[in-house]
């Protein structure tokens, strides 16, 4: 019989997967269900060059519908997978039929944590293009604009939305924007941006109720005071969506998990992207990466396993983000560092921070450096820690040290 | 539409209409060329759409932007004077006919 892989999820991770095994030459079958209805396509312009109208439907595509024709890849949209059953190897979906496979690979992602909170069913959530279609919409008609969750997608919307003329409050629980992920050094940078373009930031307190009078909602904050805002965004983070996996009996612990190979607990089963929790060397620790660096380069390791060329995920994480004029991408994990070391100008907003932990290089975050970034990951690829004098020293090629 | 040859590594040529204002990493991405990886899917944060433009072109081509210019510097392949990031170029007729080489790495 000729084999079939089936693919479920078209994001970064389920899209890379279809084109690496063609890529590779696998000639046997390949089924790639997406549960959006729209043409497979990117979602990290939603939040910046989408919504600020830079980027057309067409632009953002992975792919013309074309490819999938002419690489026999059998895309079904509009379609999810409603049961799996590991022992007979079949997968039956939404539109009825049931899919038989050699092998699967899920590429299921995330879902939106929502609020919480009586009153919160009109506040709007981004992931689909569906979603940023219609902030986009509504954000058109809106005067006040309140965003709750100050990380990434959260900010990336604030930026986009007071360009655009709107005043624009951001709600964040914790003391500091993107505190999850970035220390002072670097967060600062985008509060006190945020803060120049005209949003005001209300930190460190929580969102306790919302109501809805007319067309306009008023927050209650957990300091007591509140607001009023016409169109009200959350990005609080998201959910791994482990639903299919864990039913079918597959090991998940927030996510699905994966060795580094990224087969799940049944090894003709993988995982990968956003859903799959798997053992980071750079984290030093099992976790979930919500990143296109991560979706793109385990569904390489998955292709090159089923393939019969394994090779262990080790690829080194890195993240961006894109608001005003601040360019910032990140290089590694820097939870647990000790000490850092600042290369360029900080009053220029053009800067690198390299993270030590005991000495050795952990991470780099680079504002508007982007050859620094780039070098970055050479730099942890190998395992190669400058000194600190060769990070101050601007004149200093850092690929020198490779 | 404005045509634009790609050439891969391999010597595959690839012969395509571009819509104005299309980028030629979208025009590679969407006519399955290869040796373009895209990885940032047009952001000018990954440096993996690196192509060598044909030199009768080059005064014809937008103006780099210096955060091309350092992406450039970070390239795998070689930078060379003709070299640009595909996501930073966008077609224009004054583009027609341009030939574009890929790179050996991304």
């Amino acid at each position: 019989m000729k084999p079939r892989i089936v693919i479920v999820g078209a994001g970064h991770g389920g899209i890379q997967a279809a084109a690496s095994l063609r890529e590779e030459g696998f000639e046997g079958d390949i089924t790639l269900l997406s549960e959006d209805p729209a043409l497979p396509y990117q979602k990290p312009p939603l939040s910046k060059g989408y919504l600020q109208g830079k980027q057309t439907d067409e632009a953002i595509l992975f792919r013309s519908a074309n490819w999938y024709t002419t690489n026999q890849i059998d895309l079904q949209l509009g379609v999810s997978a409603t049961h799996l059953d590991p022992a007979t190897h079949q997968l039956t979906t939404s539109a009825g039929d049931t899919l038989t496979y050699t092998h699967l690979i899920l590429a299921t992602g995330a879902a939106n944590r929502r609020l919480p909170l009586p009153g919160a069913d009109e506040v709007l959530y981004l992931r689909t293009l569906a979603d940023a279609q219609q902030i986009g919409d509504r954000l058109a008609q809106a005067e006040r604009v309140a965003i709750i969750g100050g990380g990434f997608i959260g900010l990336e919307l604030a930026a986009v939305a007071v360009e655009k003329g709107k005043a624009v409050t951001v709600i964040e629980y914790q003391p500091r924007l993107m505190q999850r992920v970035l220390p002072p050094v670097i967060s600062d940078v985008f509060g006190r941006t945020h803060l120049q373009h005209g949003v005001q930031l209300r930190l460190g307190v929580g969102l306790q109720a919302i109501q809805k009078q007319g067309h306009s909602h008023t927050l209650t904050l957990t300091d007591g005071q509140s607001l009023t805002a016409d169109l009200v965004v959350a990005g609080i983070g998201v959910i791994a969506e482990t639903g299919l996996a864990a039913s079918a009996g597959l090991v998940c612990e927030d996510g699905i998990r994966i060795n580094e190979y990224g087969q799940t607990s049944v090894p003709d089963i993988y995982a990968i992207g956003d859903c799959a929790a798997h053992d980071n060397p750079y984290a030093g620790k099992c976790l979930r990466l919500e990143s296109v660096q991560n979706a793109v380069d385990q569904a390489k390791t998955v292709v090159s396993h089923l393939l019969g060329n394994p090779r262990p995920y080790r690829a080194v994480p890195w993240f961006w983000t894109n608001q005003y004029h601040l360019k910032l991408q990140m290089a590694g994990i820097s939870a647990g560092f000790d000490t850092y070391v600042i290369r360029g100008d900080e009053a220029a907003d053009k800067f690198s921070v390299y993270y030590f932990k005991a000495g050795k290089l952990l991470a780099v975050d680079s504002l508007n450096r982007p050859a620094d970034h780039l070098n970055a990951r050479k730099l942890l690829e190998a395992g190669v820690t400058p000194t600190e004098a060769q990070i101050t020293d601007l004149i200093f090629n850092l690929n020198g040290v490779l | 539409m404005p045509k634009v040859t790609y050439i891969e590594t391999s010597g595959k040529e690839h012969l395509v209409d571009l819509p104005l204002g299309a980028t030629l990493m979208e025009g590679a991405v969407q006519n399955d060329v290869k040796g373009i990886v895209a990885e940032c899917g047009g952001s000018c944060m990954c440096a993996t759409c690196h192509v060598y433009v044909d030199d009768a072109f080059l005064d014809r081509l937008p103006d780099m932007e210096e955060e091309e210019n350092e992406m450039l510097d970070g390239a795998s392949a070689e930078r060379r004077a003709n070299s640009r990031l595909g996501c930073q170029v966008r077609i224009s007729n004054q583009l027609d006919g341009l030939i574009v080489r890929i790179p050996d790495k991304q």
